[in-house]
């Protein structure tokens, strides 16, 4: 259902959704204005990427209080990580099969 | 299907966001060559103008029971130089981080300036009360055992230079702390030289 014929996850078919990934595999926990700094992305294209890697599972949310101001930090689940890893291995082999 | 093109862009896209957020990489090697160069001054003008080369530890420069040992213009010219050493390196920073299209305040800058500021400030008390207690021949070993620290914590953040550059700094500390009459020849050598040498080998490695 994830996966695509060749290997490859559908949830990470947009550049914009292997960035957070990639991200977020060497951050432990970022908010939301630190992602879309590092990407480069208005706040209403990040939160729909956001939203759609966190229905598949692959990113989680905590959300706390700073003071008053509510304070959301993403990370990376499991799921997640053996995904963009199985993601990454599939990448691998069609660029070695296309060679 | 996406052709082979795209793969390979995506994987470069994961490379450089995970290196991008992980790793501060908008350091300017020029800022180490000015920072340097500055340094080298400064220790020149102390010795020379003030004469200020402490060789025992509690190196009497004014009188011993007058509470603060040193005069007030070798004071400023320790702080002149580095808020010029500072702002060079944030000046320059901002220029190579907005040819880079990124921001020089971001989630892995302040990661790496938390990380140094722990032991600059553990290590620039300690150097207050060192001085107030007229221990004058240990500020400038003890100056860069605590910088060499912070650089060695920043390394893990930006080029990997940088931790080798504090192992030095420190290791010139110590032998400073041992031979006090060599102190401002130690930090002149790592906050002059060193400074100079990791900021030229920066600028060729990465920056042309």
């Amino acid at each position: 259902m994830k996966l695509a014929i060749d290997g490859l996850y559908k949830a990470f078919e947009s550049r914009v959704r292997l960035g957070i990934m990639s991200v977020l595999t060497v951050n432990d926990t970022l908010d939301f204005n630190a992602l879309k700094e590092f990407l480069d992305l208005t706040d209403g294209n990040l939160a729909s990427h956001i939203k759609a890697l966190e229905k598949e599972q692959f990113i989680g949310v905590t959300k706390s209080f700073v003071g008053r101001k509510p304070n959301t930090q993403y990370f990376i689940t499991d799921i997640g990580k053996t995904a963009f890893n199985q993601h990454l291995k599939a990448l691998e082999q069609l660029i070695e099969l296309q060679k | 299907m996406k052709k082979e093109k795209d793969y390979i862009g995506d994987i470069a896209e994961i490379r450089s966001m995970m290196e991008r957020s992980s790793k501060f990489l908008s350091l300017s090697g020029w800022a180490g060559v000015m920072a340097g160069i500055y340094a080298l001054v400064a220790a020149y003008l102390s010795y020379a103008v003030f004469n200020f080369n402490p060789d025992e530890i509690t190196s009497p420069i004014g009188a011993p029971a007058s509470g603060s040992m040193l005069p007030p213009q070798l004071v400023s010219l320790a702080i002149g130089t580095l808020l010029l050493a500072i702002g060079t390196a944030v000046f320059l920073s901002q220029r190579k981080s907005s040819k880079r299209g990124e921001k020089l305040w971001n989630a892995t800058s302040r990661r790496m300036i938390v990380a140094m500021a722990t032991p600059l400030v553990t290590g620039g008390l300690l150097i207050l009360i060192l001085l107030s207690n007229g221990l004058v021949g240990l500020a400038a070993p003890f100056s860069l055992i605590f910088y060499g620290l912070a650089l060695f914590g920043a390394g893990s953040f930006t080029y990997g230079a940088v931790k080798f550059l504090g192992v030095m700094e420190v290791l010139l500390g110590v032998i400073g702390t041992c031979f006090v009459s060599y102190g401002l020849l130690c930090w002149a050598i790592g906050f002059g030289v060193l400074h100079i040498v990791y900021g030229i080998y920066i600028h060729y490695r990465y920056e042309r």
